[in-house]
C-alpha cells in the first residue's frame, strides 16, 4: 500500500512589540519572573484590556507580505478555558474576523519551489507558564509572558512531507525576520508551531483523521516529530485500525510524540465576541503608512548587494538569505573595502562556524568591528588568510578583537623583504640534496621550501613575498 | 447641627459657611453610619482614611469643586487601593486591590471622602440585595424588606441620610430600581459615559456606574465628576462631557414624553398605576405632552437580557479561581480540585446559577439559538428606541413594576419571579441609553419611583426633566423613620 502524508502547520509567531497586546508592560525575554507583569496581565477584578497597535502594524505587514487581503476592522472574541497560567480564565484572540485572510507563502524544499496556501492569521495573546518542577510540591507560575502578542498563522493542509515542513518553517522565519515582524527565536519560543498530521492512501481526496503535535520549537525537532507521526499513523491503518483524533506532545528526549488529550475530552472554548474590547479600526492613512515604510525583503536585497557590493550572484542570494547575515555584512562593509574578501568569510568559515553552533550571527560573539578588522588585517598583508582562520577561532570563543590577538600571540606577518631573505638563504643553505634536486627539474619541490620557511616563521611569512623570492633564488 | 439627610448642595453651603468643618461632617457621618449599623449598608468602613484625609481639607477655603470634604458611599464592587473591596462575596471577602477604579478616583480626587463600601447583591447579581455575601440590607422605610439592589446598600445609605450621594452600577436596573424601593433618585448613564476600569465586572456590554443622591441636581453634581473618556476603557465614550448643571433648570414647556404601550400598566398594582397618573398631571400642568408609542421588540427584553449577561458573567467571573487572588479552597488534590472548591465555596447560589446559565447558553451546539440570538434581538430593541426617539424627547415609566417586598418572599421557589422585578429597567441597558428614577410618592407607606429613559448621550435632557419635577413636588423630601435602626 502507498500512503500519502497531508500537513497543515499553525504557526505561532511572537511579534516583536516594546509592550503587550492588552497591557503596556514590557515584552522584554528573560526578565526575573512575575517582574513584566501589570494588573492587567495578571487578570485582576476590574482591569480592561486596551490595545498596542503596534502589534497589528507588524500583523498588517506579514500579511501584505503574503499578498493576503487585510481586514482592516478587527474584532476579538474571547476562548474561555481554565488553566493555572491563563489570568483571566479565557484567552483574547480573533475567531470570526482574523486580520490577514489568505495569501500564500513559497518554499524551497529539495530544490524544488513549492507554493503552500495560508488560510489566515490573527492576533492573540499568549497565556502565562508553569513551572512543575522547581518548587517541591508546588507548581510555580510566571506569567511574564501572558499577553505577549501573538500572529497565529494557519496553513492549508498542503504539505506533503517533513521536511516540506521544515522548508516551511524556515520560509517563515526569513519572512518574519525581515519583515522585523518577530526576532523569530525558536529556542526563546518566539517561532513554534502545531502540527496538524494525517495519512491517506495515495491519489484518494478525502483526508485521512489527523492528529495534532503541539508546541514544536526547532527545525530539528519538527522533522522528527512529523516523521515519527508519519511512521506511527502508516503502522496504525497498516494494521487495518483506525488513528484517533488528538492532541499529541513530541518528547525531544525519547524522540517520540504521546497523547496529550484525546477529542472526547477536548475543551468546549464557549467562543464570543470580547466585549470589552470595541472593533480595532485600521484607517488607510495607516495601511499607507505600513507600505510607505515596507522593509526590502530578501529577492530585493539580493539584487541590490549584487550592484552595490560587486557580490556574485550566488554569494549574495546566501547572504541575504538570512536577515541577520545580511544586516551584519552591510554594517562591516562600511568598515572594510573588501567587499568579495568579506562575503568569502561570511559564507565559509562564518557560516561553518554558526551552522555547527545553530545560532545566527547576532547571538554570537562576533562584532562588526572585530570582523570587519580581520578582513583589513588580512587585505594589508598584516596576517596571512591561515593565520587568520586561528585568529577567528578565538574570536568566536572569546569575542577579544584581532590585533589584540595578534599583538599578544606575536601573529604579525612578516613581509619584510630582507627578513625573509635571510630566512630563505638558511633553507637553501640546510636543504642543499633537495636545491639539486629542484635545479635538476623536480619542480615539485617548491612547495616544500615554502613549507620551510613557513615552519621556521611559525607561519608568519608573507605567502607571496616567499614565493617571489623564493623563485628568484633558486634559479641562480 | 445634624447633617442627616442633607443634600451635597446643602452640606456643601455648610462647609462654604463654615457652619460646619470638614472634619466635623465626617465625623457625623461615621457616627450616623454606626448609630444605623442595623440597617447594614456598608460591608467595609473606612474611617481611618476619610478622618485623615479630612483633617488636610480646611473648610471654608474657596473651592472650585463642589465635592471638596463631602462624605460618599461607594458601591463594593468599585476597586479602592487599599481598601477591602468584595462584591459582597465569599471568594473575594479578604481582597485589598493595589488600585482605585477611575469613576472614584475622579470624585476622590475632586475632594470627596469615601466614607465606606456598601453592601450589594454579590457581584451585583439580584434585585433584592438578598444575594450579599454580609447579609441583607434592610430597607430604611421598613425594617425586614428589601432595599433593592443590586446597588441596595447605596441606595440605603442614601435614604437613611447617613451620606449626601453614592456610587452604584446598573446593569440591568442596579441603580434605578433600589433608588425606586428606597425613595432617592438614581441615574443609569449611557453606556461608556463613565468608565468602567476598576469596576468589578458582572456583564461588559450592559454595566455602567453611576451616582445615587438625594436629589437630580446632587446626581448632575456627581456625574459631572464622573464622566468623561478613560483611555483605560476602550468602551468609555470619547464624547464631550457637558456640564449637567447648565441647563437643570431649563423650562420643559412642549416636551413629548412616550409611553410604551407594549409595558401593559393596567397589569400593575392599582396605586402604583394611580401614582403614575398622578405623575403625568404633573408634567402635563408642567408644559409637557404625552404621546403613545410603540416599542414592538421590548417585550423580548428579560430573556434577552437573561442569555446575554449570564453569557458575559459566566467568562467575566471565570478569573476567580483561587489562584492569584481571592478565596483559595484548603486540602485541593490538583488544579482542577483547586478549582472546583474555591468557586464551590466561594461563589453563593445565585452567582453560580447564573454562570451556569451563561456557560450553557455559549456552548457549543446551543450559542447561535441563545447567545447569538439574544444579541440580534437586542439589536432590534436599540433600533426600536432609536425610531421612537424621533417622534418624542424622552420615555417615562414606572421603575418597578413593585414596591419593597419583604425578605424572603420573592423568587427563592422560583428566581425568575425576581428576575421579572427588572422589566421595566432592562431595555435600557440592552440599548445602552441613559434613564434616570425619580421618587414619586408612595404606596402602602413605601416609596415608588417614576422612570425617564433618554436618547443616547441625553443625561443633560434626564436630569432637567427631574430636576423641574422636583422644584415642583416635595416626594425626594420625604424622610423615612429609622427609629426601629437606631
Amino acid at each position: 500500500m502507498s500512503w500519502e502524508t497531508v500537513i497543515g502547520l499553525e504557526t505561532h509567531v511572537q511579534l516583536s512589540t516594546k509592550t503587550k497586546l492588552f497591557s503596556r508592560a514590557s515584552t522584554t525575554f528573560g526578565a526575573s519572573p512575575n517582574t513584566n507583569v501589570n494588573l492587567v496581565d495578571c487578570g485582576l477584578p476590574g482591569v480592561l484590556p486596551s490595545v498596542n497597535k503596534e502589534a497589528f502594524y507588524k500583523a498588517i505587514r506579514f500579511g501584505m507580505a503574503i499578498n493576503a487581503q487585510i481586514n482592516q476592522t478587527s474584532i476579538f472574541d474571547r476562548k474561555n478555558y481554565f488553566y493555572a497560567d491563563l489570568p483571566k480564565g479565557y484567552q483574547i484572540t480573533q475567531m470570526d474576523l482574523p486580520i490577514v485572510l489568505g495569501g500564500s507563502i513559497e518554499i524551497v524544499s529539495e530544490e524544488l519551489v513549492k507554493t503552500i496556501n495560508i488560510t489566515r492569521a490573527h492576533l492573540e495573546e499568549d497565556a502565562g507558564k508553569s513551572i512543575h518542577d522547581e518548587y517541591d510540591g508546588f507548581s510555580a507560575i510566571d506569567l511574564n509572558r501572558a499577553g505577549t502578542p501573538l500572529l497565529e498563522i494557519v496553513s492549508e493542509p498542503e504539505i506533503s512531507s517533513a521536511k516540506e515542513a521544515v522548508a516551511y518553517m524556515k520560509a517563515m522565519h526569513q519572512l518574519v525576520t525581515y519583515l522585523d515582524v518577530s526576532d523569530g527565536n525558536m529556542a526563546q519560543g518566539s517561532l513554534r508551531c502545531d502540527a496538524n498530521v494525517s495519512i491517506r492512501k495515495k491519489g484518494y481526496k478525502e483526508l485521512g483523521t489527523r492528529t495534532e503535535i503541539k508546541n514544536i520549537n526547532s527545525f530539528k525537532f519538527i522533522e522528527k516529530a512529523i516523521n515519527f507521526e508519519i511512521k506511527r499513523q502508516i503502522k496504525i491503518l497498516e494494521k487495518g485500525e483506525k488513528v484517533v483524533q488528538e492532541t499529541r506532545l513530541y518528547d525531544s528526549s525519547k524522540d517520540e510524540t504521546r497523547p496529550m488529550r484525546s477529542k472526547e475530552f477536548a475543551n468546549d472554548y464557549r467562543y464570543f465576541p470580547e466585549p470589552d474590547l470595541l472593533p480595532v479600526v485600521i484607517s488607510d492613512e495607516e495601511i499607507q503608512k505600513i507600505k510607505d515604510e515596507f522593509p526590502e525583503l530578501p529577492n530585493e536585497k539580493e539584487i541590490r548587494f549584487q550592484k552595490q557590493f560587486e557580490l556574485s550572484a550566488y554569494d549574495a542570494q546566501i547572504i541575504a538569505s538570512s536577515k541577520s547575515m545580511a544586516d551584519f555584512f552591510e554594517k562591516t562593509a562600511k568598515q572594510t573595502k573588501n567587499y568579495p574578501l568579506l562575503s568569502n568569510w561570511l559564507i565559509g568559515e562564518v557560516s561553518a562556524y554558526l551552522n555547527k553552533e545553530l545560532i545566527e550571527i547576532n547571538e554570537s560573539k562576533l562584532s562588526v568591528e572585530n570582523v570587519a578588522t580581520l578582513i583589513n588585517r588580512i587585505d594589508d598583508q598584516t596576517i596571512s588568510g591561515k593565520i587568520a582562520k586561528t585568529i577567528f577561532e578565538e574570536m568566536c570563543i572569546n569575542g577579544a578583537s584581532p590585533d589584540d590577538i595578534i599583538e599578544s600571540q606575536g601573529l604579525k606577518q612578516i613581509s619584510d623583504d630582507g627578513a625573509i631573505e635571510e630566512i630563505i638563504d638558511t633553507v637553501i643553505k640546510d636543504n642543499a640534496a633537495q636545491v639539486e634536486a629542484y635545479l635538476q627539474g623536480k619542480d615539485k619541490l617548491f612547495g616544500f621550501f615554502v613549507g620551510q620557511v613557513m615552519k621556521l616563521t611559525q607561519g608568519k611569512a608573507n605567502p607571496k613575498a616567499v614565493n617571489t623570492i623564493l623563485k628568484e633564488k633558486l634559479k641562480k | 447641627m445634624t447633617i442627616q439627610f442633607k443634600s451635597i448642595a446643602e452640606l456643601r453651603g455648610m462647609l462654604d459657611e463654615k457652619l460646619i468643618s470638614v472634619s466635623e461632617l465626617t465625623k457625623e457621618t461615621f457616627l450616623l453610619a454606626k448609630k444605623y449599623q442595623e440597617l447594614n449598608c456598608f460591608v467595609t468602613m473606612n474611617e481611618e482614611f476619610a478622618t485623615k484625609k479630612a483633617s488636610t481639607i480646611a473648610s471654608g477655603d474657596q473651592t472650585s469643586s463642589l465635592l471638596k470634604g463631602i462624605p460618599l458611599a461607594q458601591k463594593d464592587l468599585f476597586c479602592t487601593e487599599g481598601l477591602r473591596t468584595t462584591c459582597s462575596s465569599k471568594i473575594l471577602s479578604d481582597f485589598i486591590p493595589p488600585y482605585t477604579a477611575t469613576a472614584v478616583k475622579k470624585l476622590e480626587d475632586a475632594g470627596s471622602i469615601t466614607i465606606g463600601k456598601t453592601n450589594m447583591d454579590e457581584f451585583a447579581m439580584g434585585s433584592s440585595n438578598e444575594t450579599s455575601f454580609f447579609g441583607n440590607v434592610h430597607n430604611p422605610w421598613k425594617k425586614g424588606y428589601v432595599p433593592g439592589g443590586s446597588s441596595g446598600g447605596s441606595a440605603a445609605a442614601v435614604a437613611a441620610g447617613i451620606v449626601p450621594g453614592a456610587t452604584g452600577t446598573d446593569t440591568g436596573g442596579s441603580i434605578r430600581q433600589p433608588a425606586a424601593h428606597c425613595g432617592i433618585t438614581g441615574l443609569k448613564p449611557t453606556y461608556g459615559r463613565v468608565s468602567r476600569w476598576g469596576m468589578i465586572a458582572f456583564a461588559s456590554s450592559l454595566d455602567q456606574a453611576g451616582p445615587l443622591a438625594r436629589t437630580a441636581e446632587d446626581c448632575a453634581i456627581l456625574l459631572n465628576l464622573m464622566s468623561g473618556h478613560d483611555e483605560k476603557d476602550t468602551t468609555s465614550l470619547n464624547s464631550e462631557v457637558p456640564n449637567f448643571l447648565t441647563n437643570i433648570n431649563q423650562s420643559i414647556d412642549g416636551l413629548k414624553i412616550g409611553i410604551i404601550k407594549e409595558f401593559n400598566l393596567g397589569d400593575l398594582d392599582s396605586e402604583v398605576q394611580a401614582q403614575f397618573e398622578e405623575s403625568k398631571k404633573t408634567y402635563e400642568k408642567l408644559g409637557a405632552q404625552f404621546l403613545e408609542v410603540s416599542l414592538p421588540n421590548i417585550s423580548a427584553s428579560v430573556p434577552t437580557y437573561y442569555s446575554i449577561a449570564p453569557a458575559e458573567c459566566s467568562s467575566n467571573l471565570s478569573r476567580f479561581d483561587g489562584v492569584r487572588f481571592g478565596h483559595r479552597a484548603e486540602n485541593t488534590d490538583d488544579l482542577n480540585d483547586l478549582y472546583i472548591k474555591s468557586r464551590s465555596e466561594g461563589f453563593g447560589d445565585e452567582v453560580k446559577r447564573r454562570i451556569l446559565i451563561g456557560t450553557y447558553a455559549l456552548s457549543a451546539g446551543y450559542y447561535d439559538a441563545y447567545y447569538k440570538k439574544a444579541q440580534q434581538v437586542r439589536r432590534l430593541i436599540k433600533n426600536d428606541f432609536d425610531h421612537v426617539f424621533k417622534t418624542v424627547d424622552v420615555l417615562m415609566t414606572p421603575t418597578s413594576p413593585n414596591t419593597a417586598f419583604e425578605f424572603g418572599s420573592k423568587g427563592t421557589q422560583n428566581p425568575v419571579e425576581l428576575y421579572l422585578e427588572d422589566l421595566f429597567t432592562i431595555s435600557s441597558n440592552l440599548a445602552g441609553l441613559p434613564a434616570i428614577s425619580i421618587p414619586h410618592g408612595q404606596v402602602h407607606s413605601l416609596p415608588v419611583g417614576l422612570q425617564l429613559i433618554g436618547n443616547f448621550l441625553k443625561e443633560d435632557r434626564l436630569l432637567n426633566i427631574a430636576h423641574v419635577f422636583q422644584k415642583n413636588t416635595d416626594f425626594h423630601l420625604a424622610q423615612p423613620n429609622l427609629e426601629d435602626f437606631s
